[in-house]
């Protein structure tokens, strides 16, 4: 056991450097800084005191670990629109973004557990292929045409809901106003998580009822509620865990469109806006806050599952 | 026996009537998509003095703001878009394939590497490299199917790295080991053809996520730009308020015609999935 989670993070390790070398990459890719920094109307004499000051004439491998230093202590650099730190500008916009993947992510699978659950029990009949058609239509439609219907409908057309921003302005906020923006939000990124995981959770459960086990349990004769209930889906649940750790860089991509059509003050909308300013430093912090963090949980995952399945071979 | 196991996979893929629905479906739409210069009825950047007309005999899809013919457009839309979707499938399949068939077959060092690389990208969130690629090398047609294609690879390479470890382990593959044929010849000959299936079915959803990701990239005008006509760079149109609720000609056409394209090509490899393999039940 123990030397099962030793390994999993020895090859995490390896991953986690490739991460910061692939952003570091990425972001000297983008371009040098300095121009960047110091805008078009600056003299050559200016340029290269800046380069020394930055260290920036020091070979590329050096900066490399000059970066990763500062990244270690916490410092992810300064974005170029407003010197602020990128860790700051992160830190303030990470709970908007928790909010609404975390909401989302409940909705969606509140819908997909159950539905799933269902579908499998009645297999192979129309309202399980009715059931499976319409979550390939979940998963198929665009994120950005389902907001758009969805504003149309319900804040252009009927007033109903408000189509953007997370509170009404100069209103006082509060709980439910705070409800009405996130509707269609969520809504929207529920969906397309309720169409993927529906399928999952199905075949998931049908697995399990293929089992010996659970065909002992029903010639026990203990009901199809308690079969079903006890020994089936305690069991499906294992798999379905793994496949919801896989999910958050998918979820993650899905908030950045969202939040940009719903203006949702969140990661994604100042990672769009960070793209469309071309304002690297911050683009490249979030990126490397999200795939830390997507390693992270799927280490975490591992080690779960592992605890969890004691068939798991170390 | 080749040509008989070929014949069960049709077989088995004509029980799934919604698939072959949207086979149909899409071999028409590519048929029009592909004749769209024959057929539509104007130059699809052809502007016109008919602004933002609703559906009418003369242009029964419409016209947009500078009074283009919504038909024709939309016609050339597809064709873009399918075309996006089919260019950067396949170079992400032919990455994947062959950075998978290295790593199963020869492991070691070999295998760590790439697998190490595979992950790290699957680290970050898919839209966003993608997002930052189209930034850093501009945006455009030829740019938009390059970003995606190198993007994608990595679940391919797992899944076929995965059927090259079990193949390797088979007495027709150690046969060939045995009687010292080489490297090459095992792997190209023997060792790819049989993970042919389910590379395909994977392929499958990689187009219907291209296709997705083309719409999403030029829906934030950052995939193919105007006056070329993409799927998603029409929708782009209805962030402005007036087309939205006016206009929905303008708008409602080219999503609905996203999702029928993506839930079609996710029928058909679903269809594929259990004809080729069909112990898999799902």
């Amino acid at each position: 056991m123990f030397k099962y989670i030793i390994k999993r993070i020895l090859i995490a390790l390896p991953v986690l450097i490739g991460i910061t070398i692939l952003d570091y990459a990425i972001m000297s890719l983008a371009g040098s800084p300095l121009e960047m920094m110091l805008g078009p109307k600056t003299t050559e004499a200016a340029l290269k005191a800046k380069e020394i000051q930055l260290g920036l004439d020091k070979p590329f491998y050096v900066q490399y670990f000059v970066w990763l230093k500062n990244v270690l202590q916490g410092n992810l650099g300064y974005s170029i629109k407003n010197y602020q730190p990128v860790i700051r500008i992160i830190g303030n916009h990470l709970g908007p973004t928790l909010l609404l993947m975390g909401t989302s992510m409940l909705v969606g699978l509140a819908i997909a557990i159950p539905v799933g659950i269902y579908s499998a029990i009645h297999r192979y009949t129309k309202r399980d292929y009715s059931l499976v058609t319409i979550s390939f239509f979940g998963t198929s439609i665009p994120s950005f045409f389902l907001a758009l219907i969805f504003i149309y409908l319900f804040s252009v057309n009927t007033g109903w809901l408000p189509s953007s921003g997370i509170r009404t302005a100069g209103g006082d906020g509060g709980f439910i106003d705070l409800i009405r923006h996130m509707v269609m939000p969520v809504l929207v990124l529920a969906i397309s998580i309720a169409g993927s995981n529906l399928r999952y959770v199905r075949s998931a459960v049908l697995e399990i009822l293929q089992k010996d086990y659970v065909r002992t349990a029903k010639s026990k004769g203990i009901g199809r509620f308690l079969t079903i209930y006890k020994h089936a889906l305690r069991n499906a649940l294992i798999p379905i865990v793994t496949v919801i750790g896989m999910q958050i860089p998918t979820l993650f991509g899905g908030a950045v469109i969202v939040e940009q059509i719903f203006s949702w003050p969140g990661l994604g909308l100042i990672t769009m806006n960070a793209i469309t300013g071309r304002d690297y430093p911050v683009i490249m912090g979030v990126a490397l806050l999200t795939a830390v963090v997507v390693l992270m949980a799927n280490l975490i995952t591992d080690i779960i599952y592992a605890l969890v399945d004691p068939t798991i071979k170390y | 026996m080749k040509n008989s196991t070929f014949r069960m996979v049709i077989k088995r893929f004509y029980k799934h009537k919604l698939a072959v629905a949207s086979l149909y479906f899409l071999v028409i739409i590519t048929l029009l998509a592909l004749l769209a210069p024959i057929i539509s009825p104007y130059d699809p950047n052809q502007v016109s003095t008919s602004f933002s007309k609703p559906p009418s005999l003369k242009h029964f899809m419409g016209t947009d703001q500078i009074g283009r013919d919504m038909f024709s457009r939309l016609l050339y839309a597809v064709r873009i878009s399918l075309f996006v979707g089919l260019a950067a499938t396949v170079i992400s399949t032919i990455i994947g394939v062959t950075l998978g068939l290295i790593a199963g077959y020869f492991g070691g060092v070999i295998d760590i590497i790439i697998m190490r690389i595979t992950d790290t990208i699957m680290s970050f969130p898919y839209i966003l490299l993608v997002l930052v690629a189209a930034s850093i090398f501009g945006p455009g047609l030829w740019n938009i199917i390059l970003i995606l294609g190198f993007v994608d690879w990595p679940g391919a390479a797992r899944l076929v790295r995965g059927s090259v470890l079990s193949l390797r382990e088979t007495n027709f593959v150690k046969g060939n080991v045995v009687a010292g044929m080489p490297n090459r010849y095992i792997l190209f000959s023997e060792i790819l053809p049989n993970t042919i299936g389910p590379v395909l079915v994977y392929a499958t959803s990689v187009f219907a996520i291209s296709i997705l990701d083309e719409a999403a990239l030029s829906f934030l005008g950052m995939g193919v730009q105007p006056p070329t006509a993409s799927l998603g760079n029409i929708l782009n149109g209805a962030e402005s308020i007036t087309i939205l609720t006016d206009k929905p000609w303008l708008w409602v056409p080219a999503g609905v015609l996203i999702v029928l394209l993506v839930v079609s090509i996710n029928f058909v490899g679903d269809a594929l999935r259990d004809a080729i393999d069909p112990s898999a039940k799902e």
